[in-house]
């Protein structure tokens, strides 16, 4: 670790109030940044969309254990945007799941644990690999029926990107998971309007989002994804095992947010980065985010 | 139906594609041998669920749905949803068999399967109905290729059961089995023969079912009972064949069909119901080379095109996989 995050909490006590979430998410970026800088390279504008995400799930949200990764009764998580992977990372690492030492590892060499995609083969907390996109709801439509069928209250959280939707099989999925009433289900589309070759707009446009999910029968809340005050009681749903409508929380985000020089720039969206970048980079993490 | 004027009357067709059965008229046959066994082993099994992708009907799923509609889960004309979601309930612990028809299972959702299940190990028991030229329908319905593009998924499991009798067998070992599964099912009315043979399945393990001096066939699928029949027809030429069949296409029992092939130089012909590309064939041919076996080897099986539509006996004897056309090119290898 070239700059280390200003004293890094490896087990904060939950739930965190907003000015702790805001810190972490901070954190979470400079521990992404680090991952990158190991790396040579990484997907900076999809992860830094997330971060507050992220970080309002694992330190306000979910009901997890580090000691327990695979404790039946904890909430899931699946991270179907998988190319943001180290934002998850980061977030495991800081509640326990994994070591610290491991982000300077991050893709450096073959066999190390962290990698460009989860992978719930080498790494304890993931809950499903990803990194094809389009596979995630209906992943977690399956854990959600397999709950639903046990009368567990155990809640399923799936983040995806925006261009991820572009995937027939996600409406396969958000038809699926209305016929079953998975209340227990909870979309997260992470709205930053690009995808690869440019804004949802120009590739392949999905406006109106909230009415869509609606029309296939979700209940939709569409809110500032960077905003913790609406973040967290959105995505803090009922523990209930009865059925009702899944939820969609359609995050309006910025792309590359937190980094001047990265915010909607579309070749962030997965590119090399400098020592004078990465230096400019943590200079403006260094100073607390709006 | 009233003639149009102008229009020839033709005659009415006696057999198509809709009532496609493999059996031959006369062979003794089972009902629906998959899902009578899955109803049988559900009882005993409460982590079974069944799922399908709308063809319970023509998978035989309908009997587990009537059975255990509570552990039924119907996902809709959606094969990708179906093998990703079967992965999500395989890991909370349910042993999910998923049912579609192979084409769909192989050629639409095959990275779904891959990515979802397959690279995680997870315990999918997929059960594909139309296995290679099991129906009339014509490409569209025919996974003459589906073998071809599962081999090379690392870590999943291909059996390829010739009979109802193997089905019912192969059920309760392959929800046994550690990891993911693919099995190509023969539906419906389906032909029982092999308990001719005293036969029992083994996951990984081929069989001798008939010894002869002139010509070892190896084959899977409904290929065995054709193989058998072939050969009774071939000793009436003083032919003498063996035929070791084969149900476990990945992994492949190698020292088997080593020790089989290498056998007092006969006639080696793998027999499958499946394009000759990518299929057992080439599996065993592989395996031959490597080992330094090299007896006279040929293939039968579908040939590398799309094929017609139409009634299934006229399809298998024109493309060569039907017992004559057996019978036919052994001898014309001889």
């Amino acid at each position: 670790m070239v700059v280390a995050p200003p004293e890094a909490r490896a087990r904060p006590f939950l739930p965190m109030p907003v000015a702790g979430l805001r810190e972490m998410a901070r954190i979470n970026r400079m521990d992404t940044t680090n991952m990158f800088m190991a790396a040579g390279n990484g997907h900076f504008g999809s992860c830094f969309s997330c971060a507050e995400i992220l970080t309002a799930l694992y330190f306000s949200v979910l009901r997890v254990d580090a000691d327990r990764p695979q404790w039946p009764e904890r909430d899931r998580f699946i991270m179907s945007k998988g190319h943001a992977a180290p934002t998850l990372y980061s977030a495991l690492i800081r509640r326990g799941f994994m070591p610290e030492a491991w982000i300077d590892e991050f893709e450096s060499k073959v066999g190390v644990k962290l990698m460009t995609h989860p992978s719930r083969r080498y790494q304890p907390g993931v809950d499903a690999s990803a990194g094809a996109l389009g596979h995630g709801l209906s992943l977690g439509v399956g854990m959600a029926l397999a709950g639903q069928m046990d009368q567990r209250n155990y809640r399923v959280y799936v983040l995806m990107g925006d261009g991820e939707i572009h995937e027939g099989s996600v409406w396969e999925a958000a038809a699926c998971a209305a016929k079953y009433g998975l209340a227990q289900l909870t979309a997260i589309v992470d709205a930053n309007g690009y995808c690869v070759d440019g804004t949802l707009d120009q590739v392949l446009p999905m406006e109106p989002l909230g009415a869509k999910w609606e029309a296939f029968g979700w209940e939709v809340t569409e809110i500032d994804g960077h905003d913790f005050a609406s973040l967290v009681p959105a995505l803090d749903t009922p523990r209930s095992g009865s059925t009702g409508r899944p939820r969609m929380l359609i995050a309006r985000t910025v792309k590359g947010r937190g980094v001047s020089f990265m915010e909607g720039v579309r070749s962030w969206h997965s590119d090399v980065i400098t020592r004078q970048q990465y230096d400019r980079v943590m200079a403006e993490l260094g100073e607390s985010l709006p | 139906m009233k003639p149009v004027a102008g229009v020839a009357a033709k005659p009415r067709l006696t057999t198509s594609a809709m009532i496609a059965s493999i059996a031959a008229p006369g062979q003794r046959t089972r009902q629906a041998p998959f899902g009578n066994a899955l109803v049988k082993l559900a009882g005993e099994r409460p982590e079974i669920v069944g799922m399908t992708a709308d063809l319970a009907k023509y998978t035989d799923l309908h009997l587990f749905a009537q059975a255990f509609p509570d552990r039924f889960y119907q996902m809709g004309m959606a094969e990708q949803l179906l093998m990703a979601a079967a992965s999500g309930m395989a890991r909370e612990g349910f042993i999910p068999f998923a049912t579609t028809y192979a084409v769909f299972a192989a050629r639409r959702a095959y990275d779904f399967i891959c990515m979802a299940i397959a690279e995680e190990r997870l315990p999918v028991k997929m059960v594909c109905a139309l296995p290679g030229l099991t129906s009339g329908y014509g490409p569209s319905h025919q996974a003459t290729e589906d073998i071809a593009i599962f081999r090379g998924m690392p870590g999943l499991t291909i059996v390829d059961p010739c009979d109802a009798l193997e089905i019912e067998q192969a059920v309760p070992v392959i929800a046994a089995h550690e990891g993911p599964v693919y099995l190509r099912l023969l539906r419906g009315s389906v032909p029982l023969v092999l308990d001719e043979y005293g036969y029992q399945f083994e996951l990984g393990r081929a069989k001798l079912l008939r010894e002869g001096g002139d010509v070892l066939v190896i084959s899977s699928g409904l290929m065995t009972m054709r193989a058998l029949e072939a050969a009774k027809l071939l000793q009436a030429d003083a032919i003498a064949v063996a035929v070791l069949h084969s149900p476990t296409i990945k992994p492949l029992d190698v020292d088997t069909i080593l020790r089989e092939a290498s056998r007092g130089g006969r006639l080696v012909v793998v027999a499958e119901n499946h394009s000759v590309i990518g299929g057992l064939g080439e599996a065993i041919a592989a395996v031959l080379l490597h080992n330094r076996v090299a007896p006279r080897f040929h293939q039968i099986g579908l040939p590398d095109e799309f094929l017609d539509a139409g009634a299934l006996p006229t399809l298998h004897d024109r493309y060569g996989i039907s017992t004559d056309a057996i019978a036919r090119q052994v001898k014309s290898w001889l």
